[in-house]
């Protein structure tokens, strides 16, 4: 009765006496994890939209390209805008801007970039950036007139300090980068387009 | 006690029932409904196969195309299409320039703005990222453009009607002339000014007058005939794919997802009686299955004259 | 948990006596659907289907959860936020849109099923009534769940089955019709009543898990029922739940799951209704407001009363739906019967499969314009359904002959004749000392 009772149970007592042959061991337990296992790989394929759902959805990331008209802009002068909800500045750089930033030794800075290659061919006084400091997220001053521009005549984060230059580059503070420069284009002399590129 | 209440409660609700059952047959075999002109003359939407049909089904982007110029170039007139981005237009076939340049021409509508100088309301013209712009601003101009009728928006019209592109496809193509019988039997029923007869739509007069009339209305861009039929076939599939834009992709997660769990089960049913059978094997089961058993329990079935 | 024999839990692995001293979790978890809960040997196909609820409920939260990120649940823009931003924009928004909207569906048709089984087999029956009032809790829960979960679209059929169920509050003299203006913040179901059923569609699933934990709960005392009604008389009557009943369970929710993909992926919108991709309008009422087919019986129930007989036809529809379900409560009570089982209650039976061929018929009804036909169907059998449970079924314990039991589920561990006792219900005797001799 207790062996009958035990095989009762099924296949958690070692008694297999029950099964036929030493393959039916291994046989058995190859169904029981095939089975098993395509439940869980049934289970983690399930996760895939789950998790991919929160990745940006399609409307956001056809962002709405912006286009700034710049034909008001003066020399010396910058504007704010409003690019994928966050700040860019536009500078329409000064002769003595443009000079004192490409005066820098390249060797001294800590985010090594020249201004020419911060700007597009053709339009080298205007400077176009994304006016979020890149240490923790502040928006530097300086665009507003009156502002305060920092030592290097650029721009001014008071949250911690960074200062940057002319050319928007970092000279001082605890800022590891540059203001970056985002994707756009002249889409006409006094047009330009952030995020045409953008997809 | 609780029997007792249930009891009367049971005979008065199927008491009630009783009298609105015998009240109910009684109006309506003295004073039958009267018969309605739509029930007898509305037909059922016509036969249409589109390529999206059935569970493997996908789009003719061909199809789709010549749809979204017929949508184009006679409906966005009315009917607007709120739910569909420009952007989605690539899923047609079309590439990234194509959809600039259709979004720069499209004509039927602008897309409400602000002018950036003065902070007045303007319009503008849309861009890609847009979703297509109504053709009247609110449904108060839609119905005084349209003698008080308010056109549908078509994006989700294929899912939002019984019988989906069929029906859409029969009502473009049904228009015909109230026949003679209907006005015989049904004097009073004769379409008014401002309706139009069509036997597809569920009371007969539509208020939208045919949208398409004549042959080659539609220049198609790929030199298919634009007739009638066609152009309401492809404008039909076009509306399937605005409604569904998800459908090749549906089917195909579909179709592997079914083969995965088909296997599942069965592994899982393999597994299931090889650990039940060692348990079936180890111990007899007796009870009503057990033939002596049920050899009693017919007798004794038999004996109180209950059949099998 | 409740026979002596169950396996008891002995954690081997160092980490895991270290866990089972701390907090007994993996100990409860084995007592409960391990090898350590003994469960009749003798379950057939109809028991699966509580574990496929459980799986359905699983994937409505998870999918509704996820939904919730994306959802605005604003007048002007859920119909938007549902049609375009979920099913075009969002990645996956489609499936999970389609998963939740006929997982809703499937879990009704689990429970159904599952509801059947306990009337059947006499579920419901001491000692496991609480279990089944537990149970009609949890179905209440889902119906109200799934009622605020289908107005959050703003659909046609949202907004009018919103007007037409807070409605049946009104049918209340005096006070139905400040609890109908109470229950929807305003005259008509509008923002308001909007944002509070998304606030409490996405609470409610969790108090049904919560029921569902003392349902299981409630029922491991005295563990499950089986087809015979006979109760479990020692080990050689059962097994233990795992490995046998989460393979039985395990292979069947995939194949319940394959016939649910195949509804998702090939035929979402069979189950639903075309009106309620139209946006809501209040102005413009549809050409027939049907509820979502879970509630066609009900529907029909309420619109079977035509006739003011002292109380108003409305009233009395109100009254009527909501004691089909009440009624359910005092099943227990009303058939009393000894014996569980249909199986050996030949004139139960046939009255049960009376029952429902009546309650499909109801569906039927319910599901369409009120024709004069359907009107009539509706009428005789709702009366057939409140006679059934609160006339024919106390009737039918008291006088009818059940079948002779076995003795028990399996064979006996004495092997002997006298173990295996004489049948009872031999002769003529009143159902209920006969069935006594038994147990």
């Amino acid at each position: 009765m207790a062996t009958k009772a035990q095989s009762a149970e099924g296949p958690d007592s070692r008694n297999s006496g029950d099964v036929t042959g030493e393959g039916g061991v291994r046989r058995r337990d190859f169904l029981n994890v095939a089975a098993v296992s395509f439940a869980g790989i049934g289970t983690v394929a399930a996760l895939a939209p789950l998790v991919v759902q929160m990745s940006p959805s399609a409307d956001v990331l056809a962002m709405a390209t912006t286009e700034i008209d710049i034909s008001k802009v003066a020399v010396g002068q910058r504007i704010k805008a409003l690019w994928r909800k966050q700040p860019v500045f536009v500078a329409h750089l000064t002769p003595q801007e443009i000079a004192s930033a490409n005066a820098v030794r390249l060797g001294d800075l800590r985010d090594p970039e020249s201004l020419a290659e911060r700007v597009k061919p053709g339009h080298g006084n205007w400077l176009v950036v994304v006016g979020v400091c890149t240490h923790l997220g502040c928006i530097p001053l300086g665009t507003s007139e009156g502002e305060n521009k920092g030592p290097y005549g650029g721009w001014f984060c008071p949250c911690h300090g960074s200062q940057y230059d002319t050319a928007a580059r970092i000279r001082a503070g605890p800022a590891p980068r540059n203001l970056a420069v985002p994707d756009y284009e002249f889409t006409s002399p006094t047009v330009v387009t952030i995020g045409a590129k953008g997809k | 006690m609780v029997r007792v209440i249930g009891f009367l409660v049971g005979l008065a609700f199927a008491g009630v029932l009783l009298i609105s059952l015998i009240t109910g047959v009684a109006t309506n075999l003295s004073n039958p409904p009267a018969p309605l002109a739509s029930e007898e003359f509305h037909l059922p939407p016509k036969h249409l196969h589109l390529s999206s049909d059935g569970p493997f089904g996908k789009f003719d982007k061909e199809q789709l195309q010549r749809g979204l110029q017929v949508y184009t170039e006679v409906c966005s007139a009315c009917h607007s299409l709120k739910l569909v981005s420009f952007r989605d237009l690539r899923e047609l076939g079309y590439s990234e320039a194509e959809v600039k340049k259709y979004t720069a021409d499209w004509k039927a509508s602008k897309v409400p703005s602000v002018n950036p100088d003065t902070g007045e309301a303007t319009t503008r013209q849309p861009i890609p990222s847009d979703t297509f712009p109504p053709p009247f601003p609110n449904e108060v101009a839609a119905r005084a453009a349209n003698n008080n009728a308010l056109p549908p928006d078509l994006s989700l019209i294929v899912k939002a009607r019984e019988g989906g592109a069929a029906y859409v496809y029969s009502i473009l193509t049904g228009f015909q002339p109230q026949p003679a019988a209907l006005l015989k039997k049904f004097p009073d029923a004769k379409t008014p000014e401002n309706l139009h007869y069509n036997p597809y739509f569920a009371n007969l007069n539509i208020a939208m007058p045919p949208p398409l009339t004549t042959n080659g209305q539609v220049t198609y861009a790929d030199g298919t005939p634009a007739t009638v039929d066609q152009m309401a076939k492809d404008v039909a599939a076009f509306l399937v794919w605005t409604a569904n834009p998800e459908l090749e992709r549906r089917h195909a997660a579909g179709l592997a997802v079914a083969i995965f769990l088909l296997i599942g089960s069965i592994l899982g049913y393999l597994a299931y009686q090889q650990i039940w059978h060692e348990a079936k094997r180890a111990v007899r089961i007796t009870g009503p299955l057990e033939p002596e058993n049920q050899v009693k329990t017919r007798r004794a079935k038999a004996r109180q004259g209950v059949a099998g | 948990m409740s026979f002596k024999w169950a396996k008891p839990y002995e954690p081997k692995h160092p980490l895991a006596k270290w866990f089972d001293e701390r907090l007994p979790l993996p100990r409860l978890a084995y007592g409960a659907v391990g090898g350590g809960y003994p469960v009749p040997r003798n379950l057939n196909y109809w028991w699966n289907f509580g574990f496929s609820a459980g799986i359905f409920l699983t994937i409505q939260i998870i999918t509704g959860i996820v939904l919730a990120m994306h959802y605005y649940s604003s007048a002007d823009g859920a119909f938007d936020s549902v049609n375009q931003l979920i099913m075009r924009d969002v990645n996956a928004g489609w499936l999970l849109r389609y998963a939740h909207m006929n997982g809703a569906s499937f879990f009704f048709i689990a429970v159904y099923i599952h509801i059947f089984r306990g009337l059947y087999y006499g579920s419901y029956k001491a000692p496991r009534e609480l279990v089944w009032m537990l149970g009609l809790v949890i179905y209440l829960l889902m119906m109200a769940t799934a009622f605020m979960g289908y107005v959050l679209p703003w659909g046609q059929m949202s907004y009018w089955g919103a007007q037409v169920i807070t409605g049946f509050f009104s049918a209340f003299p005096l006070v139905g019709e400040p609890i109908r203006v109470w229950l929807l913040g305003g005259y008509a179901p509008d923002q308001a009543a909007l944002t509070r059923f998304f606030s409490l569609h996405y609470l409610l699933p969790f108090v049904i898990v919560g029921v569902v934990i003392l349902h299981v709960w409630a029922l491991h005392i005295p563990g499950s029922g089986n087809p015979t009604g006979v109760d479990v008389k020692d080990e050689r009557d059962t097994l233990p739940f795992h490995p046998f009943y989460t393979a039985k369970d395990g292979w069947f929710v995939g194949a319940f799951l394959l016939v649910y993909a195949i509804v998702t992926f090939f035929a979402p919108n069979y189950l639903g209704h075309a009106d309620n991709y139209i946006p809501a309008n209040p102005l413009a009422t549809p050409a027939e407001i049907v509820p979502e087919w879970y509630f066609w019986p009900f529907y029909a129930i309420l619109r079977s009363f035509t006739f003011d007989f002292i109380l108003p036809a409305k009233l009395w529809g109100v009254l009527a739906m909501f004691s089909s379900i009440l009624l359910l409560f005092f099943l227990p009570w009303l058939d009393k019967s000894p014996v569980r089982s249909g199986s050996y209650r030949p004139v139960f039976k046939r009255f049960f499969w009376l029952l429902v061929i009546d309650v499909i018929l109801l569906g039927w009804a319910g599901g369409g314009a009120p024709t004069p036909f359907r009107n009539a169907v509706s009428q005789i059998c709702a009366a057939y359904y409140f006679l059934h449970f609160l006339v024919i079924l106390p009737l039918v314990s008291r006088f009818e002959t059940p079948l002779p039991l076995p003795s028990s589920i399996s064979e006996s561990v004495l092997h002997g004749e006298a173990a295996e006792a004489a049948p009872a219900g031999q002769t003529k005797k009143r159902g209920r000392a006969a069935a006594a001799v038994v147990q």
